[in-house]
C-alpha cells in the first residue's frame, strides 16, 4: 500500500464522515438536551429525498439544500410536538418517523416522477461542486505534503467544511455560551433549569431545531454525493450516527473522531473489496459490514462505560 | 398562646418599612375536590424566622409551590413588603425576592458549583464574565455567612450539607430577601444541621426573612421565632414560638393528645436470638461497606443502631435480610446461616424467623401499583395457608385475613382492595409491618420505620414494636433519627464508616454524645472529652 493510496483512503473516509458527522451532532444537541433521538435516521431520509427532488426540479442543489433543512426540521419539530408538548415516548417518536420517511419518500417520489421512487439524477448545478483551495496545484507536486494537500484537505464540497467547522462552533456554544450552559442543564436535571425560571419546552425545542438543520444538511450532502434519491438510500447512517454518539461520550470533539473511524471502515470496505489472507479470502460482505459490526460492538457497551445525559429519554412532567 | 386569626382580615395594608416581609391573605387552592389549602393567611415580619409545621398531606408543600409560582391559587392575595405581587411562574417569584431551598435538591450533578449558581441567572450570552462574578460573590458570602462551598468542585462530589449551602447561595445569588427552605435537615447529619442553624441566624441578623416548613417539632422549637401549624389544608395557629411547647404544637398538628415519649417497660433480654461475627460486605462497586462488624440482639429487647445515612447500616440490614451477601458469621437461635450463596436469600431467611421491614417501603417494602391484599403476603406467599390447592391461590382467605390484619393495625382506610399506593405513608408503613409481625418472627429487622410518617402513626407503628419486644421477641432497629433511636432502644451502638463506634444505654447517653461517635470521632476522644468538663 503506496502514500498515495493511503490518502485516497482518508480522502473518502472524510468524505464518507461527513453526513455520519453532521447526523451525530443533531443527536448531540437533542440527547444533550434530554431528548433521546432515534428519529435520525427518517430525517436524514426525508432531508434527502426533498432536497434532491428540489434540486432536480429547480436545478439548483442551493434550492435543494433549502428544501432538505425543513423537511428536516419539519420532521424535528413533529417529534418535538409528540415527545416534548404531549410527553410521549421519546423512542416510538422517532421509530414512528422512521417508517414515516421509509415509506413516505418512495410514495411521493412514485408518484411525483414516475421513476419507481427515485428522483432524476442530478447533474452540474443540481449537485454540491467540490472547492479547489488555493495553490493546490501548485503544491501537488511537492512530496508527501502536496498530496495531502491536494487529495485530503482540498477538493471537497462546501457542507465537508460546514461539517468540519460545526465541531468547534459545537463545542464552543455547548462550553462557552450561556444557551450551551441551560441545554446541558435540561439534559441532567431540567427541574433545576425549571426552579431557575427557565423554560424547559423552549429550550428542547431550540435543540431540536438545531437538530433538525444538521440532518437538514447531512440527508442533502447524502443526495448529493449519490447524483440523486434512491429507496432507504441512508442506510442506517442514523442508527450508525447514534452509535458513535455513544461512542464519543455527548462531546463534539470526541463525535469527530468518532464519525472519522466509521468513514475510515466505510472507505475501507469501499475500496478492498475482498481480501486474501493467504487461502482465506475474506468476502466483500464482510468489508462492507464493518461500519455495522462496529456499530454492534460499541451498542453492547465493549468500549468503555458511556453515561448519557441524565435526564435523556424522559418527559419532564412538573412536580409538586 | 396569641392566635392571630385575624391578621389575614385586615384591609389596604401601607406600604411601610413596617410593612411584613411575607404576607398572605386568604389563599385558597383545591384539586378537583380535594381542597389543599383552605383560606390561608400569614404575615411574616423582616427578619424573622417562621416555621410551617404539619404533617404530611396538611398542604405545605402545597403553598410552597403557589409562593413559588408552581401552582396558580385559586383564590387569595400575596403581598410582598405591603405591595401585593402576582406570581405566574418561577422567574416571577424570583423576581419578587422569594429564594426557595427545595428538599430534593434542583442541582445539576455534573456541573460545578459555580455553573450551578449562574444557571439561570447568567449576564449575557457567554458565561465567562458570569461566571467571574459569581466567584467573587460566592467568596464573599462564604466570608460573611458561614457558607464555604468550593466553587469548582462537581456537585456529585459534595456531601448533602455542602449541595444544600450550593442551593442557599443559588438564592442569595439572585438576591432572595425571602428564603424559603423544606425540610432542610432530613438529610443532614446533626452537626450539619446545627451548621445550618447557624447560617440562617447570620441570615436572620443581615434582614432576610426565612421561612421554615419541617414536622421536627424540636427544629422550630430550636431556631423559628413564630410558628404556623398546618392541618387538614387549614392553618389552624400561628404563635409566638416562645410562648408554645412541643406538647402543645403536636397536639394542634394531629387534632388530639399525642404521646411524644414511647411508653414502655426495662427490657428483659433472654437467651441471643442473633449473633454476628465479624461481618463484612463488600457491595457492587467494591468497596467495603461493613466493616467487620460483631454484635448480638437478645430475646426481649430492641438494639437501636444509630448513625448517619449510608454507613453501612444499609448493608448491614440487607445481608440480614438475605438481600446481599456478605462474609463472616451469622448465627440465628445458635445456628449458623449462608451468607452468600444460592442459600442466602430472603425466603431461606423468612424461614428461619426473620422479618423485615425495609428501609425504603417504596422500593422493597410494597409494590406500589399491587392492592394492599397482595402486598399483605409478598414473600409469604408460598405458605400453605395461603393455597387453595396446588394451582390457585386462596385469594378470598387472604382478602378476609387483610381485612383483620388492617383492622388490628389501624390501617386507614380498612380496604384490602386499594392500591398500595392510594395510602398515605403511613399507613403504607402499617401495612408492611402489619405483614412482617403478623407472621410471629424471632427477629424483626426494622429499617427507618417512621420515615415520611405522620406523628399520630408513628406513635403506634412505636407502640406496636415495643409488644412486639415484649412478647421477648428479638428487635434490631436501624434509624437515622435519633430521637426514634433514643427513646425506643434497650441498647443502641452507633454505625460510622461501616464499624461499630461504641455501644451505650439511651439512659446513659444523650443527642450530643451518640452526634459525636455518627461523625466518626471515638470513644476515648469523647471520653477524653467528657473527663475534661
Amino acid at each position: 500500500m503506496d502514500y498515495l493510496t493511503i490518502i485516497q483512503i482518508l480522502d473518502s473516509s472524510v468524505r464518507l464522515a461527513t453526513p455520519l458527522l453532521l447526523t451525530c451532532l443533531a443527536g448531540l444537541f437533542s440527547e444533550r438536551a434530554g431528548v433521546v433521538d432515534i428519529g435520525l435516521e427518517g430525517k436524514l431520509l426525508a432531508a434527502a429525498f426533498l432536497s434532491s427532488a428540489a434540486a432536480a426540479v429547480t436545478g439548483s442543489i442551493w434550492i435543494g439544500l433549502l428544501a432538505g433543512i425543513a423537511g428536516s426540521l419539519a420532521f424535528s419539530m413533529i417529534h418535538g410536538l409528540a415527545s416534548i408538548t404531549f410527553k410521549g415516548d421519546q423512542l416510538i417518536s422517532g421509530v414512528a418517523l422512521n417508517f414515516l420517511a421509509a415509506g413516505l419518500t418512495v410514495v411521493v417520489g412514485q408518484s411525483w416522477f414516475q421513476l419507481g421512487g427515485r428522483t432524476p439524477s442530478l447533474n452540474g448545478a443540481e449537485r454540491f461542486s467540490p472547492w479547489t483551495l488555493p495553490f493546490s496545484e501548485a503544491l501537488a507536486k511537492i512530496p508527501v505534503i502536496g498530496p495531502a494537500y491536494d487529495e485530503l484537505i482540498s477538493g471537497h464540497t462546501a457542507l465537508t467544511y460546514l461539517a468540519l467547522l460545526s465541531v468547534p462552533l459545537s463545542w464552543w456554544v455547548l462550553y462557552r455560551s450561556r444557551f450551551g450552559l441551560r441545554l446541558r442543564a435540561v439534559g441532567e436535571n431540567p427541574s433545576a433549569v425549571d426552579t431557575a425560571g427557565i423554560s424547559v419546552v423552549r429550550l428542547r425545542y431550540a435543540a431540536l431545531v438545531i437538530a433538525g438543520v444538521l440532518c437538514g444538511l447531512a440527508g442533502t450532502y447524502l443526495a448529493s454525493l449519490a447524483a440523486g434519491f434512491v429507496k432507504d438510500m441512508s442506510a442506517g447512517r442514523g442508527y450508525i450516527a447514534l452509535a458513535a454518539l455513544i461512542f464519543a461520550k455527548w462531546r463534539p470533539w470526541y463525535a469527530l473522531w468518532a464519525t472519522l473511524l466509521f468513514g475510515l471502515l466505510e472507505a475501507i470496505g469501499n475500496r478492498y473489496q475482498s481480501i486474501a489472507l493467504g487461502d482465506i479470502v475474506i468476502p466483500v460482505q464482510f468489508m462492507q459490514a464493518l461500519p455495522y459490526i462496529l456499530t454492534v460492538i460499541i451498542l453492547a457497551g465493549f468500549v468503555g462505560k458511556a453515561i448519557p445525559p441524565r435526564a435523556s429519554g424522559q418527559s419532564y412532567v412538573k412536580e409538586r | 398562646m396569641s392566635v392571630q386569626n385575624e391578621a389575614g382580615r385586615q384591609e389596604t395594608v401601607a406600604p411601610t418599612a413596617s410593612a411584613p416581609a411575607i404576607e398572605l391573605r386568604g389563599i385558597s387552592k383545591a384539586f378537583g375536590p380535594v381542597q389543599a389549602n383552605k383560606d390561608i393567611a400569614i404575615s411574616v415580619a423582616k427578619g424573622s424566622i417562621h416555621g410551617i409545621i404539619g404533617e404530611n398531606g396538611a398542604g405545605k408543600s402545597t403553598l410552597m409551590s403557589i409562593l413559588y409560582g408552581f401552582y396558580k391559587a385559586d383564590s387569595g392575595q400575596i403581598l410582598i413588603n405591603g405591595k401585593e405581587v402576582h406570581i405566574t411562574d418561577s422567574q416571577a417569584a424570583i423576581a419578587a425576592g422569594i429564594g426557595m431551598v427545595f428538599q430534593h435538591f434542583k442541582l445539576v450533578e455534573n456541573f460545578t458549583v459555580l455553573e450551578n449558581v449562574i444557571l439561570g441567572a447568567e449576564d449575557g450570552g457567554l458565561l465567562k464574565p458570569s461566571l467571574a462574578k459569581a466567584r467573587k460573590l460566592l467568596e464573599q458570602l462564604s466570608d460573611e455567612y458561614e457558607l464555604s462551598v468550593d466553587p469548582d468542585a462537581l456537585i456529585e462530589d459534595l456531601s448533602v450539607g455542602h449541595q444544600q449551602r450550593v442551593e442557599i447561595l443559588k438564592a442569595l445569588y439572585r438576591q432572595a430577601d425571602i428564603l424559603i427552605l423544606d425540610e432542610p435537615t432530613g438529610v443532614l447529619t446533626p452537626a450539619e444541621a446545627d451548621h445550618l442553624f447557624r447560617i440562617l441566624e447570620g441570615l436572620k441578623e443581615q434582614g432576610k426573612t426565612i421561612i421554615l416548613i419541617t414536622h421536627k417539632l424540636r427544629e422550630i422549637m430550636e431556631i423559628t421565632d413564630t410558628v404556623s401549624v398546618m392541618r387538614r389544608g387549614e392553618m389552624t395557629a400561628t404563635v409566638k414560638t416562645a410562648e408554645t411547647s412541643p406538647e402543645e404544637l403536636a397536639e394542634l398538628m394531629v387534632g388530639r393528645k399525642v404521646l411524644l415519649r414511647v411508653d414502655k417497660k426495662p427490657a428483659t433480654p433472654g437467651k441471643p436470638v442473633v449473633q454476628i461475627e465479624n461481618l463484612r460486605v463488600v457491595d457492587e462497586q467494591k468497596v467495603e461497606r461493613v466493616k467487620g462488624v460483631s454484635f448480638e440482639v437478645r430475646e426481649g429487647e430492641i438494639l437501636g443502631i444509630a448513625g448517619v445515612a449510608g454507613n453501612g447500616q444499609t448493608e448491614l440490614l440487607e445481608v440480614l435480610g438475605g438481600y446481599m451477601s456478605g462474609t463472616g458469621k451469622i448465627l440465628i437461635n445458635g445456628q449458623e446461616i449462608d451468607l452468600s450463596g444460592k442459600h442466602s436469600n430472603g425466603q431461606t431467611r423468612r424461614a428461619r424467623g426473620i422479618s423485615h421491614v425495609p428501609e425504603d417501603r417504596h422500593d422493597e417494602g410494597l409494590i406500589l401499583e399491587f392492592q394492599a391484599w397482595e402486598n399483605m403476603v409478598f414473600g409469604y406467599h408460598h405458605a400453605p395457608e395461603y393455597q387453595k390447592n396446588a394451582l390457585l391461590m386462596d385469594n378470598a382467605g387472604i382478602k378476609a385475613m387483610t381485612q383483620k390484619s388492617m383492622d388490628k393495625f389501624d390501617v386507614r382506610p380498612p380496604n384490602p382492595k386499594l392500591e398500595a399506593k392510594s395510602f398515605s405513608g403511613g399507613n403504607q408503613q402499617k401495612i408492611v409491618l402489619a405483614r412482617e409481625i403478623e407472621r410471629n418472627p424471632d427477629l424483626l429487622l426494622v429499617g427507618q420505620p417512621t420515615r415520611g410518617v405522620d406523628i399520630g402513626a408513628i406513635e403506634f407503628i412505636h407502640q406496636q414494636i415495643v409488644a412486639l419486644r415484649d412478647q421477648g421477641k428479638a428487635i434490631l432497629l436501624v434509624s437515622v433519627e435519633l430521637d426514634e433511636i433514643l427513646s425506643l432502644s434497650d441498647r443502641i451502638i452507633v454505625m460510622f464508616d461501616g464499624q461499630i463506634m461504641g455501644e451505650r444505654r439511651p439512659a446513659e447517653t444523650n443527642e450530643g454524645e451518640l452526634g459525636l461517635l455518627m461523625a466518626g470521632i471515638t470513644d476515648e476522644k469523647t471520653e477524653e472529652a467528657g473527663a475534661q468538663k
